[in-house]
């Protein structure tokens, strides 16, 4: 067992962990991270992206103990305050999700695209998505809800709440 | 009918709104409630020992390592579970005589593919289990594995030695016998002699559903009732079949689908991981949670369609399609699943589509294999019809030399002939290609691209320009339950709906379906917020737990909507109905001046009125309701559906294809679909997009593999290539609406829809591109390779040449057995 200490969505967190945990087990199994979620034992699917210093990783594809004395930064630690993140709201307006299981991986993801180029093209979208799979949306929305926020330079102004009755 | 059918206009504020969904808050926040998530106190954790043989039989299974791993609480083998742990059932026997192999969850001797459980671990901890199963060690007497499906349907090696054959049943739908059309062997004669015969062999790969989130289930056998939690789509059927088969009683079973990460088909099976986590869970009277790991439900987890389709379609010299015999072998895997044996029925009545045709027969012969199940996947047989119906109507154009939308519209039944009883013996109760065709036409600019394709043509453009069209037609909303019996199915295809009306307000709704990820919550909430003149918000929709919801059909086959949206209609209709007398009294009003309307009871020609949600709240208070009025509101209904509804759509395809790399490339894709009344745009375009890239998936890029030993070397995400967004395009949608006449709501369903239509426009289009070269078919998916090694072998026919001994009814230098590259020419020109 080795002693990490992890501050993962603003709590910092001291745990003795197997040095063969990955990052994900450990958000899911000892922190109770459970928005992180598993969809493949490859690396392929992304459904476990979450942010260390602030990048994007596969959560699946980082060892706990190499987590050490970083952040992480998970799916429930974008909102502010109560105030979702423009992603989070994109996702909501394009309906960006069907079942959500890919969701969390895919907003860290888009946030993580947005970071390096605040104004992709959709082929740059897509590419920098190319990570993350989702079996439901087909991404035609997911890409839309990205650009939407990449349209806009403050936080976008979206009426408050997921069941708030906007019309497109 | 009461009287809210005749409401204004107005009220229909909630139906054909683009409403955010509810269910996105907690899905967006990561607040969810995966199966995989719950953790219970004392839960102890399960790793299956899976065979990696393809056939075999267990001679030995020594566990004493395991057993004394650290943490290891018990290992159990199929013979120590055996008394409790039920049995997969098939609810579909096509036949009377249909032969099907007992599931075991966990086997007992007899291994009939790769990845059956032969014992299970139990320890504290997941990371324990898996650790200990390694320590399991399993003796096989390996036998020969039948993987080929033409080889399976020769008998020469046997999927289950016992059964004797590996052929399960022979189902046949002929129109001439059936009484709903004409002799089709007589057809194929006639059009021999001064017609046109087509006649094309196509392969459906076998697919994966690819759900993506692993299915996971937790058992709690601790209170009066077993609980148990699971990724499912089916959790009504799944306790039937438990009580049916475990020896539990029904009313000691509660099933809970909580948020569920897609199924497309997937997951409506009831499993083995299932079956044998219950019965670890009731032997050591613990909680219990198996999830599988990906690579687990690559080859344990369903897998969808896997047939080979041999057609012959006969037709006038001028392309009018005088009949269709259909011929399919289709893969059952090793076992036939829940649906199993009924996937390729269900593509009997779709094969014959949007059109006229005289004649027509439909024979299907099931077969097992040492390969994993096979069961629904996304459309269910349909998608296999309308690929290769749509893509023999496409060669019969290149024969006839017209554009393929000719020769479909010279086919189809026209607008004014609804009703319209169909070949196949269905009555398709609405729908308009002509507008839906046209409207696809204009968006995807047909004529400029047709322009362009000629330009490239000409110019000998090594990027050459392929425009695949798609007309598509499908039968939803499972089922009438009359039908369903009359087809030896074993259950009924009604739905059910409660409408709680509580005291301050607000309104519980709870459905007997069970979605996971099609956004019932919302569009549920739209139907009764217009049908009861409620506030959206004040609407919550209950589902997915059979102590909640106690009766249901589950969530399967586009039939939510179209079967559950209507119980929901009934129900609210009730609950009016049961307000009005207790309306009339507190009104002091005679019962037949009362008007509803936008949630009111009002007197005619007054202005006095009370709120439906005021009289539930008089009426939980009770004391001042009429004489001899039971004091609630509440109502229940169920729904049985008189008939299927038939969406139906065209779609259009521009792919580019490099005839120098065989790379592909889709350059514009448009789809106009016709599923009746929308009832939230949002969501439904949603569906079709995702809908769209299953299938065009399947014509480009996905397909389980196996190797000659029977192992599923597609068997993860690196080897089974899901589309990524970097595969993909954005899509123009569009809708025309004829609206279904089978259901109140108007409503056709659209699940599928983008399945079942995408696939052969992709091929269509590839094809169309190369048929020049004299390319007729390929294979799907159409890799890269595959188009590459077709167009080098261009000229000397397809790809994979069909070998004649599997095409008995191919007569030998019929006119149609012209080499294609010379008898197609001028395709789509
Ligand atoms: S779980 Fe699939 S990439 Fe991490
Ligand atoms: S929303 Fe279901 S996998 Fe993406």
């Amino acid at each position: 067992m080795t002693r990490i200490t992890v501050t993962v969505d603003g709590t910092s967190y001291s745990d003795e962990v197997e040095p063969r945990m990955l990052l994900v087990h450990y958000l899911r199994e000892a922190v109770g991270k459970t928005g992180t979620v598993i969809g493949c034992d490859t690396s392929n699917c992304g459904a476990c992206t979450v942010h260390l210093d602030g990048r994007s990783v596969k959560s699946c594809n980082v060892l706990a103990v190499q987590a050490d004395g970083h952040e992480v930064t998970t799916i429930e630690g974008i909102a502010v305050n109560g105030e979702l993140h423009p992603m989070q709201k994109a996702f909501h307006e394009c309906h960006a999700l069907q079942c959500g299981y890919c969701t969390p991986g895919m907003i860290l993801q888009a946030i993580d695209v947005l970071n390096e180029n605040p104004h992709p093209s959709e082929e740059e979208i897509r590419v920098g998505l190319e990570g993350n799979l989702c079996r439901c949306t087909g991404y035609h929305n997911i890409v839309k809800a990205v650009q939407q926020v990449a349209g806009q330079d403050s936080p976008v102004e979206q009426p408050e709440g997921a069941t708030a009755g906007v019309q497109s | 009918m009461t009287a809210v059918d005749d409401r204004p206009e107005a009220q229909s504020a909630e139906i054909g709104k683009a409403r955010r969904r509810k269910e996105d808050q907690r899905l967006i926040t990561g607040r969810t409630k995966w199966t995989d998530n719950i953790h219970l106190t004392g839960m102890l954790h399960l790793a299956m020992v899976r065979s990696p043989l393809a056939h075999a039989t267990i001679t030995n299974i020594a566990t004493d390592g395991a057993r004394s791993a650290s943490g290891v609480m018990a290992v159990f083998v199929g013979a120590d579970i055996a008394d409790i742990q039920g049995l997969n059932i098939t609810a579909w026997p096509v036949t009377a005589d249909q032969k099907s192999p007992d599931h075991l969850p966990m086997v007992l001797e007899h291994v009939a593919h790769a990845g059956e459980i032969v014992a299970v671990v139990v320890a504290r901890t997941a990371a324990e289990a898996r650790d200990a199963a390694e320590l399991v060690d399993v003796d096989y007497d390996e036998l020969p594995a039948v993987l080929d499906l033409k080889e399976a349907a020769t008998d020469a090696v046997l999927a289950h030695p016992s059964l004797g054959t590996n052929k399960s049943a022979f189902w046949q739908l002929d129109s001439k016998e059936g009484g709903t059309g004409e002799d089709v062997d007589e057809a194929i004669a006639k059009a021999r002699e001064d017609g046109i015969v087509i006649e094309r062999e196509y392969r459906q790969q076998r697919l994966i559903p690819a759900f993506m989130e692993p299915r996971s289930t937790v058992v709690d056998p601790t209170g009066e009732q077993v609980t148990m939690w699971s990724s499912t789509q089916v959790p009504h059927i799944l306790r039937f079949c438990i009580a049916a088969t475990t020896g539990l009683p029904e009313s000691k079973i509660r099933v809970i689908a909580p948020d569920v990460g897609g199924g497309f088909g997937g997951k409506l099976q009831t499993t083995p991981e299932e079956f044998v986590t219950l019965a670890v869970a009731r032997k050591l009277g613990r909680p219990c949670k198996y999830t599988e790991t990906r690579s687990e439900t690559m080859v344990s987890g369903h897998h969808g369609r896997d047939q080979w389709q041999k057609l012959t379609l006969s037709a006038e010299k001028d392309g009018t399609v005088t009949g269709l015999k259909v011929e399919l072998l289709a893969d059952l895997g090793a076992y036939a699943a829940i649906v199993g044996g009924g996937v390729p029925v269900l593509g009997a009545w779709m094969y014959n589509s949007i059109y006229k045709f005289p004649a027509y027969r439909f024979n299907t012969t099931n077969l097992y294999t040492n390969k994993t199940w096979v069961d629904a996947y996304r459309g269910a047989g349909r998608p296999e019809a309308t690929f290769a119906i749509e893509r023999i109507m496409d060669e019969l154009a290149a024969e006839v030399g017209v554009d393929p939308l000719t020769i479909r519209e010279q086919n189809w039944i026209t607008h004014e002939e609804f009703p319209f009883t169909s070949v196949a013996g269905m009555t398709y109760d609405s729908g308009n290609y002509e507008a839906a065709t046209a409207k696809a036409k204009e968006l995807f600019g047909y004529d400029e691209l047709r322009a362009e394709q000629q330009e490239r043509r000409d110019s000998n453009d090594p990027v050459q320009l392929g425009i695949g069209v798609s007309t598509f037609t499908e039968m939803c909303g499972l089922a009438p339950s009359r039908v369903l019996g009359s087809l030896n199915y074993g259950a009924g295809g009604w739905e059910s709906a409660s409408i709680r009306m509580l005291a301050t307000g607000t309104v519980e709704v709870i459905t007997g379906t069970s979605p996971h990820g099609q956004g019932h919550e919302t569009a549920w909430s739209q139907i009764v917020a217009d049908r009861l003149g409620v506030p959206f918000e004040n609407v919550e929709v209950l589902h997915g737990d059979t102590q909640i919801a106690p009766k249901g059909m589950d969530t399967y086959g586009s039939r939510s909507l179209v079967v559950g949206g209507e119980a929901l209609v009934l129900a609210a209709d009730k609950v009016i109905e049961k307000a009005r007398p207790i309306a009339a009294h507190l009104l002091e009003a005679n019962i037949d001046d009362l008007e509803f309307a936008s949630g009111s009871f009002s007197v005619k020609g007054t202005d006095k009125g009370i709120k439906l949600t005021d009289i539930a709240l008089a009426t939980f208070a009770g004391h001042n309701l009429p004489d001899g009025v039971e004091p609630t509101l509440d109502a229940d209904a169920t729904f049985d559906p008189v008939n299927f509804s038939f969406p139906h759509g065209t779609h259009l395809c521009a792919m580019e294809v490099d005839t120098e790399t065989g790379a592909t490339k889709m350059r514009k894709y448009v789809c106009v679909d016709d599923i009746g009344v929308i009832i939230n745009p949002l969501i439904v375009e949603g569906q079709v997009h995702g809908g769209l890239v299953q299938g065009i998936a399947q014509a480009l890029w996905e397909g389980a593999e196996y190797d000659e030993q029977g192992t599923l070397v597609s068997g993860s995400f690196v080897d089974y290539t899901l589309p990524t967004a970097a595969d993909t395009i954005s899509f123009i949608t569009d809708h025309t609406t004829s609206p279904a006449t089978s259901n109140s709501l108007g409503t056709k369903g659209v699940g599928e829809a983008g399945t079942i239509a995408s696939t052969p426009a992709v091929v269509n289009a590839i094809v169309d591109a190369l048929r020049p070269l004299g390319i007729n078919d390929i294979t799907m998916p159409c890799t890269p390779e595959r188009v590459w090694t077709a167009i080098q072998s261009a000229g000397s026919n397809q790809s994979e040449p069909t070998p004649t001994e599997v095409q008995p009814h191919f007569e030998e230098g019929s006119g149609n057995q012209d080499d294609p590259g010379t008898a197609t020419q001028g395709a789509g020109q």
